[in-house]
């Protein structure tokens, strides 16, 4: 992690990092309201995605540039009202853009102002770090909440309705597991991918564990 | 709307909760809910917050309709929730230091439950009178305690029980989560 006073040079692990070892849905467990309402179809989750990742670069960078001139003491609230902005802005434009899609989403579009995978972002990267990195970063964790978001509307959409992205790929005599689309279908799938991802872990560990164990044995004979 | 107030309350709070079945305020339900007293406190404070919230948001969405600014509800309200959260723990600090102790870092992080943000919303888009928001407001806050208080219950039983290791802490409280959320689809069509 970025420690104040220290600039991070820019390199593959700035984006890498938001997408796998600090994604923000399954390792830090952040924005879990959007995560669960809106991936009940793989087209929302990736929308409600790249909204997201609108919001959190385009304000990132704000509060980057602006670092030196927020005063500590109010600079919350000064994050909040720049991240509302933005909100508005993406709110307006999917509005122009596609009105089923504003209706998909409803609420949890301008809901993204309370994601605190943005918040999280301004107050321990943004606020330290220059412009350049600031935007690598943010992008790297927005495609990380965006890939999570797809990987939980894909289980559900597939095992709900037997599509992907609207198209039929199920077998004719699939019958939708029409629960996977309502709300506990959200409870479900995130739960089934943090076990997964747990266990893999654990097996990454044991095998680590193996080997410096046999290490260790090796040493001594 | 014409709803009735019963109906919103119920609505608000059992029919479609805001927790199980809106996905709103997901965070302190898997944060706060592992024991049931906190989880109490927390409620209570959570439900306070959107009284004060939904009675201010009604007022500002008057003057932004008379301004003919409503592009800036979204800035206005955030603004509204975050001033009201730091507004109740003035209070609480001053009048019961107790309960101030108790909730700790909760109380600030209120402003960043969505429930509360959700609920101003919702009684904008719905076109609520005054009383009708604060009922609401009221039912809300009573669904999301009581999402709250089932899943502290829970977790605090299931510590007795054995559970695989992989299937422990986030994993486990969002299964859990999920059978309360079918729980709850019983209750659709009642209001």
């Amino acid at each position: 992690m970025s420690k104040p006073g220290e600039y991070e040079n820019i390199s593959a692990d700035t984006f890498l990092r938001g997408l796998w070892e600090e994604n923000p849905v399954f390792v830090m467990l952040l924005g879990m309201c959007p995560a669960l309402a809106v991936t009940n179809s793989a087209i929302n989750a990736i929308s409600m995605g790249l909204a997201t990742t609108f919001v959190l670069v385009m304000s990132s960078s704000l509060i980057s540039i602006f670092r030196n001139f927020i005063p500590k003491q109010v600079r919350i609230v000064a994050y909040i009202v720049i991240i509302a902005t933005f909100v508005t802005i993406v709110d307006y434009l999917i509005q122009a853009i596609s009105l089923d899609l504003y209706n998909a989403l409803g609420a949890f579009i301008q809901l993204i102002v309370a994601n605190c995978v943005i918040l999280g972002r301004a107050e321990s990267y943004a606020s330290r770090q220059k412009l350049g990195a600031t935007v690598v970063n943010s992008f790297g964790s927005g495609i990380g909440f965006t890939l999570a978001l797809l990987s939980m509307g894909a289980v559900r959409e597939i095992l709900g309705a037997g599509a992907l992205f609207g198209v039929s790929i199920m077998p004719a005599g699939f019958e939708p597991w029409v629960v996977m689309v309502l709300p506990p279908g959200g409870f479900f799938v995130l739960g089934c991918w943090l076990i997964l991802f747990a266990w893999d872990k654990k097996r990454k560990q044991e095998k680590i564990g193996a080997a410096s164990g046999g290490c260790s044995v090796g040493g001594h004979a | 709307m014409n709803d009735s107030l019963f109906t919103i309350f119920m609505n608000a709070a059992v029919v479609s909760n805001f927790v199980l079945a809106m996905f709103l305020g997901i965070c302190p339900f898997l944060g706060v809910s592992n024991k049931v007293d906190t989880s109490l406190n927390m409620g209570m404070a959570t439900t306070f917050v959107m009284l004060v919230s939904s009675a201010a948001a009604y007022a500002i969405n008057l003057i932004l309709g008379e301004l003919g600014i409503e592009f800036l509800r979204l800035i206005c309200y955030i603004a509204v929730i975050a001033s009201s959260v730091q507004l109740v723990e003035m209070v609480v600090k001053k009048f019961s230091p107790a309960l101030f102790q108790a909730l700790g870092i909760f109380l600030p992080l209120i402003t960043t439950n969505c429930a509360i943000l959700g609920l101003t919303l919702f009684q904008t888009s719905r076109e609520y009178n005054f009383v009708q928001s604060l009922v609401f407001a009221l039912g809300a806050g009573a669904g999301f305690t009581l999402a709250l208080l089932l899943m502290a219950g829970i977790r605090e039983k299931l510590e007795l029980a054995k559970t695989p290791d992989i299937a422990q802490g986030a994993a486990m409280t969002l299964m859990i989560g999920g059978v309360l959320s079918l729980a709850f689809m019983g209750f659709a069509g009642l209001a």
